[in-house]
Formats: C-alpha cells, structure tokens, sequence
C-alpha cells in the first residue's frame, strides 16, 4: 500500500488503538489452529504413522505435539515442550489423519516458537541447525572452489572436527560439490534450446540440483524440452524445508520471499513452476501458505507442481514410455515422505512398470530416517538410522542393485545404509524419451 | 486427458478395496483414489455379517437371519448371494490369516472391554481365544498400559457366562520403558525381538515376556495378550511365544491403536497392488464433471490445484460418518460432499437422535440409497449417475455399528459395485 492510498483511506474518527494488523509470522498466537485442534477426535492414526515415534520411546508423539500441545499451550505457564526438536517433519502424520488436523503446521509453528523463545542461540546446537538450514549458503561458498572444499571435506581430520565440534555424525560422507553447478551449465548452454511462449515452465532446480546432483537438473531440462516446454530457471533461493525442520522460520520467510516474488514473475507470464525435489514442491505447495503471508503465495501454490507429476496431467507421458525402451536395469524405488503428501507415491512405480528395460520395485512405506537434515545431527545419528533400518533391508531384498528416489537426502540415506548409487526417477525418463 | 481409467473407485477402506480388486478381476483398469489412512486401521480387524438385530441375544446364524431384515437394509438389496461373494472374496485376499470360513456360524471372540462379539471372520492370531472353547484361559494385562486390564477382561468375561475358567493377571513388560510408553513401542520391540535387560541378563524381547507370563500360567491351556504380538512377523511372534511357554496363545482385539486393524488394511493394499490396480493416496476427491446424467471425471485436489481423473465407471467408497463419506451441518443437513447424492434425513436436527445414548438412532441409519446394481437413487429413486456405484459405510439404511455388520455390508456391496462397474466399463470400450 503506497503513503498515498494510506492517506486517502484515512478516517480521523476512527480509533488508531482498535487496529490490529494481521501479521501471522513469527508468533503461532496469530493463526487460528483451533479448529484443527478440535478436529482431533484421537484416533492415534498420527502416531503409529509417526516413524521417530517408533523407534524412541522418549518422542510423545504427533498427537501431543500438535492437538495436545496447543491444547496445553493455553495455560498461560505452559512452555513448548523441547522434543518438538525430535520431530522430523517427515509429515506423515498429516498424510495419515483422518480428521484433516493440520499436524505439520502444528508442529511447524511450534517448533518455530520453541526455537526463538527457549533455545539459546550461541548454542553449539542452534548454530549448527542453523548452519545445517542455511546450507544453499555453505554450498554456494564451497561451489566457488568444488574440488578444494571437497578435498577439505573428504579430510579424515574434518570429519573429526565436524563431529566434535559441530555435532554432525562422522560416519556420514559430506555430498561432493560439482565442478560445474547447474545454473552454470544453463547459462553456458545458452539457456532454453525450445523456445515457446505458450509452453513454459519455470524449474526450481533448489539447491541440491544446483550444487551436487546436477545431472538430475539436466535431465529436467532435456526431458521437458523434448516435450516441447522452454525451461526458464528464475532467480531463487531455498525452498525453506530445512528452515522449518529446525524452526528457523525467519530465514524461511527470508527465502521464501524471493522466491515467491521471482517465480511470481514466470507465473504471471504464463508458466508453471516445476520442482524435481518432492520436499521443494511440498513447501512451496503446502508450507508456504500454512506458515506466511505473503503476496502472491497462494499463485505460487496453485502453479507448482513436481516434474513427474506436471508431465502426466499435462501430456501422454504413459504413451511416451510405453513406447520407449532403455538398456535393462533394476531399480529399488523408494517413496519419499514428503512425496507421499502430495499423492506422488506411486507415480514413479506405476510409470516405470510401462517401460521396456526397466524393472521397478516398491521397497515399501517406511521412511529413511535422514528426513532432510535430521540424520544430520550426532544426537539424531542413531534413531535415523533405526529408522533406516527397514529401508536398508527391504532394498537389499529388492532384485535391483540401484537406488531411486526424488529426494536427495533420502538418496544419501539410501547411499549410506546400502553403498547403492541412486538414481532420480527423471534420469531414467531422460534415457527413456530424451535419447 | 492424460490420467484415465476404464474404473476408478474413491476410497481406500474395506470396501474401497475390495470393489476395486472385483473390478480388476473383470479385466477393467482400475485406479483407487485414496485420500488419509482409513478407518479401518482403528477398527477391531474382525469381520462380521450380523451380531444383532434388534435382541441382546447374539444371531448364531447370520445368513439365516437376512430374511428378517427390512427391505432397505442393504443386505436385502444386495441379495443373500452378494454377502456370501463378499465373503468369498475376502477369504481369497486374505488367505490363511484369518479363520471362519468352515462354518455359516457366528464366532464369539473375547474384546478387550471382556465382552464377546459375534463375528463371521477373525484373524488367525485371536483363533485360539474363541469363546466357544471350553480350554481354562488366562488374560495377561500389563501394568504398562493403563487402557487394558487383564482381571478386570477376565472378571468381565466370566460375568458374561463364558463356558470355562479364566483368570487375569497383570505382568510388567520386560526391558526399560518410560511411563506412557504406546502400544507401538511394545510391538516393535516384538517384532524385530529386540534385545532386553531382564533378570539380569539380556535376552530377546519375545523369550524375555514368555519368562514373565509363565510362573502365571497354572492349569491355562490358552494365554490371551493385547494385540500387539508384532506388526510385520506377527506369526512368528505368537508362536515363539507358544514355544516358550507350552500352550497356545492369542490375542485380544483393542481399541486404537488396533494392530488387527493396521495389518488387515495393509494385507489389503499389498491385494489391491497385486490385482493391478494403480493406486493414488494422499489427495481428497472434491468434485466432479458430468454430461447426459453420466460422470466424464471426478476433481482431486492435489495440495490446492484441482486435477481431472477420467474413467468410465466410479465407484463411492468414502466411508460413513466416522470416515467423512456423509457430512453434516446446521445449513445443509445431512450431505454426501463429493456428488452431492440424495441422504435422506429429517429436516429438524433434533430429529436425528435419540436421547438414549444406546437408542436406536436416527443418524446410525443416514447414508445414500442404492438400487440393486448399487447405484445411488435421488429423492425421486431414479439413479444420480448412470456410472456412479456405491459401495461401504457411505449407504444407508441400517445401524451397522448396533447389528455388528459393518464388514460384511461393505463387503456385499462392494462386489457388487466393483463387478457392475468393471463389466460395465467393458461394454463402454466395446460400443465405442
């Protein structure tokens, strides 16, 4: 609103004192959790989805961090309980309520609240979830000089020092950096080969497709420019997912600013925004318009969908892959979290089960336990890997000897429990449409 | 029109499932839209046709008491035969894991409250707790879980007149544990027999609770547990512990969270995968398209963006009002929210219950009203949809939670919903 319009609406026999601005961000107390609160008719759905909650006896659980904390939380004495820390914002138990609680955004603003009022922030713990969160701004350091920081990285003596110091499990092998990052290689390559202003799509490539994974980044942008799409790749920054597992809401919004304003402009030219990492799309679809109000987030909501998903409701892709073949290869497949709450669960399985060449194999519900940067933490390291632990054995029960996932930390999990290279299902469609 | 199926069936509970393995086995495709975990995962896992109708007397014969329900009770508009296929079918997907299907007889199982419900099908793990059995049992509670007490189940049980001796004791649950500790945990621990410290040494978690049951066991040739005796390796977990301790072992229906429940629903989904048929979870259905009184494609709403689904035939899964298939409110009454299909219901609220809490209630009966192809019928009987079946809880007519028949309407129904559906959805592609 411009000082002008402010003065022309100005009313002097209003009272100033009854204004009350609504600004939901950073106090819980502002967003009306009530009626999700009450939905909560206790059926325990929520809590034997809860993988922590199976595998730590000292985790209350989903119910009580959501319905009943709230609940609790009214009493004026009552502070948010510290295991909030514990939850790892896997979101199945949104996906699991039969009563529509709004769980993760419970435990969101919760653990929000815990973090900025109760968590001493010279902590050797908050600065490394912070550090952990803001991890796009480590990468984008390291990335300058890649094979520098990944020999430094790869050091026995940093990895000592990480744990010691930091508190990051030394039995975890930091990801390696690219030599070249994605955003390099689109602008080396001069940018979109299709051009067409009727079929544009804006990918958030997010910070691992950028800085790591690239080829998964690659893949996106051959495979969508076979199907005749132009790829733009806008400015923008994380997607806020590690910020809302570690409570840092402040830098979320930060990010998601950007982010909402820089996809806002590819939206209003006409394009969808297309995510390859389910837990980028699942925040910039869900979380985003649950935790911040900001202009234009529910445009970016409504307009985001993830690569796989987009291509199925938009063009034949079954037909494409049906009359496609690859070399023959077997894939131990694993659903992420977060994928599971947008209904993409199956998409990868049932797609691949039409292609020549390819075997797929579910490996089942359980979750990876990395959950993002949980299974980042020496504190975490353990119940991440129990929970793991039925993934581990059901991959290696699976015919196939190579991964696949959408999300690159469930791959590292996966990497890490198996020795298994993984493998992003948009890999595969690249070998099977774009070849 | 990219994601499309000859049959898509909304709703992942019993009947959901079921209609859509029946359909499959037409040769249709089928896609079940599946939105949060049903209901089914806090149910008791038993499987009943008719418990009651109307007398506190358990119905020994469920089949022979069919004739005497009224017209618009949906086992009188499915047909006898439609139950005895439901039945069938379910035996088939379930295989040895469940027993019952030797006799048309009503078997009672003991439930954790100490009462004894008639039911048709029960999972082999609580076989051996049958009430018919005149073996002496015992009922291990443990001091652990304050929502199961096993004196209190035995008292409750031996008040009901059971036919045999039967004591309760309370045990502790082997290895360290916090004071609220859930029902999961001890399961998990069962499952994967994790290490415990007991009487100081460390052993499996499953010897270590047969070591803690036995000095109690007597003259008891059958020892009831909560049914939490594993999730995955259930099986294994009951018979080490009959190895153990010499005598047979069974568990005891709970409340949520329901093991029976869980396993039951997931042995459903590994079915449905393995008919074919594809399955999207996670999304609600919440509208549709429709041309000429026939649905071109239901809307799911994928995280606040709508997408078409296209199919020939659909079937209504959804549940009643527990599963938020049948909705209410001051304004709008009784509704089905998806297609907006015709509840009858009486139009002053006050009219929709009983005072008596254990009454026959009104609202017990709310749901849609289905012809004998299970069509839903508008105010004026005629279908809502040509292609649209129903299928479960969301069909009214009869207080199924009062009779103890939720399992079986849904699984009469949903033969007959997924077979139409699925034969139907043939003659489309054959006609066009």
């Amino acid at each position: 609103m411009s000082d002008a319009e402010q003065a022309s609406d100005f009313d002097p026999t209003t009272q100033v004192d009854e204004f009350e601005p609504v600004d939901v961000f950073p106090s819980s107390e502002d967003m009306d959790l009530r009626p999700g609160a009450d939905n909560c008719y206790k059926c325990t759905s929520c809590d034997t989805s809860c993988p922590v909650a199976e595998v730590d006896e000292s985790f209350p659980g989903p119910k009580f961090q959501g319905p009943e904390q709230w609940r609790l939380k009214r009493g004026e004495d009552v502070d948010i309980d510290d295991s909030i820390l514990s939850c790892s914002n896997c979101m199945r138990c949104d996906d699991a309520c039969p009563s529509s609680v709004p769980l993760s955004q419970m435990h969101n603003t919760a653990r929000g609240e815990y973090v900025e009022e109760h968590m001493d922030k010279l902590s050797r713990e908050y600065l490394r979830n912070r550090m952990l969160s803001n991890y796009r701004t480590l990468a984008s350091i390291g990335s300058k000089v890649p094979r520098l920081a990944n020999f430094v990285m790869g050091l026995g003596i940093t990895s000592v020092l990480g744990e010691k110091i930091m508190g990051i499990p030394s039995e975890r092998d930091v990801p390696e950096f690219a030599t070249e990052t994605f955003r390099q290689w689109f602008k080396k390559r001069g940018g979109s080969k299709v051009s067409n202003p009727d079929k544009q799509v804006a990918y958030f490539h997010g910070c691992y497709s950028n800085y790591n994974t690239v080829e998964v980044g690659k893949a996106m942008v051959r495979v969508f420019e076979e199907f005749g799409y132009e790829v733009l790749v806008p400015k923008q920054q994380c997607s806020g997912t590690p910020m809302f597992a570690n409570g840092m809401l402040k830098d979320a919004r930060r990010e998601a600013e950007v982010n909402v304003r820089e996809l806002g402009k590819a939206i209003d030219n006409g394009a969808d925004v297309i995510a390859s990492c389910t837990s980028c799309s699942m925040a910039l679809r869900q979380e985003y318009p649950e935790l911040f109000d900001i202009e234009g987030i529910d445009e970016l909501s409504e307009h985001t969908y993830e690569a796989m998903e987009f291509l199925r409701i938009h063009e034949d892709l079954e037909g494409a892959i049906h009359e496609s073949e690859v070399d023959p290869q077997a894939f131990a497949y694993h659903a992420p979290c977060h994928a599971r709450n947008q209904g993409l669960d199956r998409q990868a399985v049932e797609l691949f089960r039409e292609l020549d060449g390819a075997q797929i194999e579910d490996v089942g519900e359980s979750c990876s336990g990395i959950s993002g940067t949980y299974g980042w933490k020496s504190e975490k390291y353990e119940t991440s890997m129990k929970i793991g632990a039925e993934m581990f054995d059901h991959m290696e029960h699976a015919e196939g000897d190579v991964g696949m996932t959408e999300c690159p930390t469930c791959a590292m999990q996966m990497n890490h429990g198996t020795g298994y290279e993984i493998r992003h299902p948009l890999e595969l469609l690249e070998e099977a449409v774009a070849n | 029109m990219a994601i499309r199926e000859d049959v898509i069936v909304i709703g992942g509970g019993l009947a959901g499932s079921v209609a859509a393995i029946e359909a499959a086995e037409t040769g249709a495709s089928v896609r079940l839209v599946t939105y949060k975990k049903s209901t089914l995962r806090h149910a008791s896992g038993l499987i009943d046709v008719l418990g009651y109708n109307g007398s506190d007397d358990p119905i020994t014969d469920p089949f022979a008491a069919l004739e005497n329900l009224p017209a618009d009770h949906p086992y009188s508009v499915a047909g006898e035969a439609a139950v005895h296929d439901g039945l069938d079918r379910f035996d088939e997907i379930v295989g040895d894991s469940y027993q019952g299907d030797h006799t048309d007889t009503n078997a009672l199982i003991p439930t954790f409250g100490g009462a004894v419900k008639p039911t048709a099908r029960y999972p082999a793990a609580a076989a051996a707790g049958i009430a018919s059995d005149d073996r002496p049992m015992l009922i291990i509670g443990f001091e652990e879980m304050t929502e199961y007490n096993g004196s209190m189940l035995a008292d409750h049980l031996e008040a009901a007149g059971v036919p045999f001796d039967v004591e309760g004791v309370e045990c502790s649950f082997p290895g360290e544990y916090v004071n609220d500790s859930r029902v999961t945990r001890f399961a998990k621990r069962l499952d994967i027999n994790e290490n415990v410290e007991y009487e100081g040494r460390t052993t499996g978690a499953r010897e270590a609770l047969a070591n803690e049951i036995e000095p109690h066991v007597g003259d008891a040739e059958r020892v009831g547990l909560p049914a939490f005796l594993g999730d995955d390796h259930t099986d294994e977990v009951r018979t080490d512990l009959e190895r153990h301790l010499g005598v047979d072992v069974f568990e005891i229906p709970m409340g949520p969270p329901s093991y029976p429940g869980i396993r039951l629903s997931d042995q459903l989904k590994d079915a449905v995968d393995e008919a074919g048929v594809r399955i999207s979870a996670g999304n609600p259905v919440v509208g549709f398209e429709a041309e000429d009184g026939e649905i071109q494609s239901v809307t799911v709403d994928s995280k606040g963006r709508e997408v078409p689904y296209h199919a020939d035939e659909y079937v209504l899964a959804t549940g009643g009002l527990v599963g938020k298939g049948i909705d209410s409110g001051r304004e709008e009454g009784v509704t089905e929210p998806i297609f907006d299909c015709h509840i009858p219901h009486p139009e002053d609220r006050y009219d929709w219950f009983d005072k008596e809490a254990f009454g026959d209630q009104p609202f017990a009966h709310f749901g849609v009203v289905v012809d004998e192809t299970m069509r839903p019928l508008s105010a004026d009987d005629a279908p809502e949809f040509d292609n649209l079946r129903a299928a479960g809880a969301v069909i009214g007519g009869a207080d199924t939670v009062a009779e103890k028949s939720q399992s079986g309407v849904s699984l009469a129904t949903a033969v007959v919903a997924g077979e139409r559906a699925g034969e139907r959805a043939a003659k489309h592609e054959v006609s066009q």
